[in-house]
Parts: C-alpha cells; structure tokens; sequence
C-alpha cells in the first residue's frame, strides 16, 4: 500500500516522527479528558456539598504535607465488602472542592473518605501523638509535633484564593473573613456566629486537640472530622445506574 | 567503512536499512503473534459494545449488558440483607432481656455482633475490647453508664458527650482548678489515692476527706462508689479510665475529663446496635 510505504519518511526524519507521535498522544489524551468536561453524569448533583472552611483547609494541607495519602485512600469503592466497612461508596460530587482530589491509590491504613465523627476528637489527638496507644497493631508513625506547631491562619486567605481560581466558590466575605473565621472554628468561647452563616450550622466548632493554643492539630483534626459527613444518605440516594 | 555486499539469489528480504555494512531482515511477523494482535483489537471492540464504553453527547454509552458497578453492590448487599432478614427481624423484635434465653439466636447476635465490633468499635475499645487510656475496657464489670443490655444498647445508640445526639450520656465533672486551691487538690488526690489502699500521705488524705464530702461527694457519693445514674464513676474498684497515679489523678481533679463517645444510632441498623450489644454483654462484665 502506498500511504504505508510512505511511513520511511517518518522514520528517517527524527523532528517529523516526533511531532506526529506528539499529535498521536495528544489526539489519545482528548479522547479520554474532553469529555469528563461536558458529560452531565460525570458529577451528579448532590446536597450538602459546601467549600473547606479556612481551618478545615489548613488541615488539607497539612495532610498532604505529610504524605497522608500516600498511605490512606479517600475512596469507597462500589463493593460490598468496603461499603460494609467504611459507609457508602463514595461520589465524585464528594470530591469537588478538592483541588487535588485525595482519593489516593494505596491503603496501608483504612481508607478516610468517612472517617468524620468516628472517632471523638481525643481519639485522633491520642492516635496522631502514638498511634499504638490506642491500636497496638498499628505500624502509622507518630504526628505527636503537630500540637507543638502553632498556626496564625496569616496566609490561608491566599490559599483560599488560590483555591477560589480553579473553581471552589468561595466569595468575597468568604475570602476577607478567612482568618477570623480560621480562629473562631477552634475556639468554642469565640463569636461564631458569622463562621455558621457563612458555611452552614453543621461545621463542627470546638478544641479539636484539647489544648489552649491554636495548632497544626486543631487545623487536621477539624478537617478528618468532617470527611464524608456532607453528603446525608439517608435522605440522598444515588443514580444507581451510572 | 565496509562495502555492501553483493545480494545473491535466496538471500533473504531486507528493508534497505543498512549500518556499517549490517542490514535489516524484513521478515513477516510471526503468524501467532500476529493474529492474537488481531483478536485483541476484536475483543476491545465486542467489549466496548458490552459494557459502558463509548462518550457521546449527552452521556456515554451504557453498554449491551447494562452492567453498572453501582447496581451489583446494591444487589449484593440486598442479597445479604434478606438471607439475614429473618435473623434481624427476630432479633430486633425479641425483648433484649430474653435474647441469651435463645441460644441460636443469642449465637447469632454474638458472632454478627462481634464483626460490627471489630468493624466500628475496636480502635478505641481495642480489638480484644480491652480499652485503652480514657477508652474503657469493656471487659471488666466495672461500668460508667450501666452494664445490662439495656443499658449498652442506650450508651451504643446514642453515645455519650458528642453532640450529634440529643440523647447522648451527659455528665461534666467541673474543672476544680478554678474552684480548690492547689493544696486542697493535693489533698483530695491522697484521699481518692487512699480509697483503693494506695501508699498515700495519711495526714494530707485526712485533710483530703474534708475537701471530699465539701465537693466530689455529691456525685461520687459519700463512700466514693460513685453513680451510674450521674456518670459519675466508682472510685473504689481501683479501675482507672485515665490512670489513678498522683500525677493523671491531679490532672483529673484540676483540668476535668471529657470522654466522648460517637452515636451510632445513624451509622448501624438496629439489629446491628442490638447485636454489638450482646456481644459486648456476653464479654464478662455483663450485668
């Protein structure tokens, strides 16, 4: 055939061959990504879903500081024997203010998509300063520092932005208030009020770590405790033929 | 540089190619090779028919076999909920005080009721329920809230200082550091120290059983037994939620414990809740 007989000229010219493997790769990515953009299903619309709250973001980034992920997963996997163990499979909606998404691709320890309000806020204290107090069999490492590191919330305005650009909907007031309501959220004693209209009555406000100053702790702890707890399935059934 | 060689009749094909006088074979492929190539390329196509493959417009295709990872869990787990409907249901309306009475029953609450433990409760309670500092031991007879079915079953469901239940155990001893002066709380510590025979400063423990009867006995009663009804533990057994050293006990009596337990009534079923309580019942504490 003619047109395979012409494939020398590729081979014998390296520039050529390399602008039309680039132009193959590329028409095989825009297969696969262009519609994740435009098919309605990809993200079903779910109640519930809200922005992190400044402190909730502070402890996002601290988990993927410490490599978190690289041990828990944030997925529940359509399949029983997760939806047994960890609650209902996870949606995509779930993962929507996440930029990146944590859903992670190993489990060493248990997966966290649901793992806000399992656990009381003295259990992940005691568990991130040794893990093995409270589960012997555990081989996690100890996060006792974090409750040492103080946080100000001087810059989490900034990541908000940040985050704000790709597309988390956080507004104006949002943005201004950041720091104040960063410090509200950890402090039971403060006025709250603005912090609840702003992202809703069900942010959990209190001393996640138990100690009077505003730490690292306070920031991971506030952000594990309200993992997979946006989305009410008892009142929300998913599509199930999606 | 060294010369092509002549072609002589027979040689084999070659692509032309040549390299410092090397040329390159232009064989066919192998047969076998070949064709499974093709069969690969065939069965990605009657696969994408199959299952949900191609995007389209609106969505993408869903696929011949209309198969969804979505359904087949919840078939699976519908599945299981009916092969266990009949046990749930018995177990869920027998009255809780004559579960133990039916053996097959109470064998069937006993053996699910332990997967819901070790699912839900062990990374606090500990595998074997065992407890661990400020979790208790489930073991023992020593109970907070109360140790008869009933009574697990209420802490279970609803859970105890979180919050998230109006019907949660509440009971918050005051932080006594704003209240007793430093002396008076050394004192009272050698006391509580000294209900359990502990070596203690005996004239302090003396002074400690006035500042005692003034403020703790209220609701630790007057001998220290303590009252389920308050939350308020028994401080004679000599079992320790957060330790009954000098040092964890001055730390109890200035600064105030807070032990919360999740609610469970959202996340387990009420056959669940019921079963995780026999469990926990038959451990050996049980009342």
């Amino acid at each position: 055939m003619a047109i395979l007989d012409k494939h020398k000229i590729l081979e014998t010219n390296a520039t050529l061959l390399l602008i039309f493997s680039f132009l193959v790769v590329t028409i095989g990515g825009l297969v696969q990504i262009t519609p994740l953009f435009y098919l309605e299903n990809t993200i079903e619309k779910v109640e519930g879903m809200r922005p992190y709250t400044p402190l909730e973001m502070a402890g996002r980034e601290i988990y993927i500081r410490e490599g978190c992920y690289v041990c828990h997963s944030q997925m529940i996997r359509p399949m029983r024997d997760e939806v047994e163990r960890y609650g209902h499979y996870s949606l995509a909606a779930e993962s929507m203010y996440d930029h990146p998404f944590q859903w992670g691709s190993k489990r060493t320890g248990p997966d966290l998509a649901r793992v806000g309000g399992r656990y009381s806020d003295q259990w992940q204290m005691d568990h991130l300063r040794d893990p093995q107090s409270v589960v012997p069999e555990s081989v996690m490492p100890k996060y006792g520092f974090l409750e040492h590191r103080k946080l100000d919330g001087k810059y989490i305005g900034d990541i908000m932005a940040a985050n704000a650009i790709v597309g988390t909907p956080y507004t104006d007031e949002m943005l201004e208030n950041a720091e104040a309501d960063f410090r509200a959220q950890a402090d039971p004693d403060s006025d709250y009020d603005g912090l609840l209209e702003r992202y809703g009555d069900k942010v959990n406000v209190r001393n996640f770590d138990g100690q009077p100053e505003l730490t690292e702790a306070d920031a991971l702890i506030a952000y594990l405790q309200m993992l997979g707890t946006l989305v009410d399935f008892s009142t929300f059934t998913p599509d199930a033929s999606r | 540089m060294s010369k092509t060689p002549e072609k002589q009749a027979g040689d084999p094909n070659t692509t032309g190619h040549v390299w410092d006088g090397i040329e390159e074979f232009d064989n066919p492929m192998p047969r076998w090779w070949l064709w499974t190539f093709y069969a690969t390329i065939f069965w990605g196509l009657i696969y994408s028919i199959m299952y949900p493959a191609w995007p389209l417009v609106q969505s993408a295709t869903a696929g011949v076999l209309g198969w969804s990872s979505r359904e087949l869990v919840q078939q699976e787990m519908v599945a299981f909920e009916e092969a266990n409907a009949p046990w749930n249901a018995r177990l869920v309306e027998t009255p809780l005080e004559e579960i133990s009475a039916d053996a097959e029953l109470q064998q069937y609450a006993v053996n699910s009721g332990g997967a819901v433990f070790r699912t839900w409760c062990a990374q606090c309670h500990g595998s074997g329920a065992q407890g661990a500092p400020g979790f208790p031991n489930l073991l023992d007879d020593a109970w907070l809230w109360g140790g008869t079915l009933d009574d697990i079953v209420t802490t279970v469901s609803y859970g105890i200082r979180n919050g998230e239940s109006d019907d949660a155990r509440y009971s918050e001893m005051p932080a006594f550091g704003e209240i007793l002066e430093h002396d008076e709380i050394t004192q009272v510590v050698q006391y509580v120290m000294s209900l359990t025979n502990a070596q203690t400063d005996d004239a302090a423990a003396q002074a400690g059983k006035v500042v005692f009867e003034d403020n703790c006995a209220a609701c630790h009663g007057d001998d220290g037994t303590g009252d389920i009804y308050q939350g308020a533990p028994n401080l004679t057994d000599a079992i320790w939620l957060f330790g009954g050293d000098q040092e964890a006990l001055t730390e109890t009596v200035t600064n105030s414990r807070f032990g919360v337990m999740p609610a469970w009534e959202n996340r387990l079923s009420d056959a669940q809740i019921r079963a995780v309580s026999a469990y926990v019942h038959q451990l050996g504490g049980g009342q």
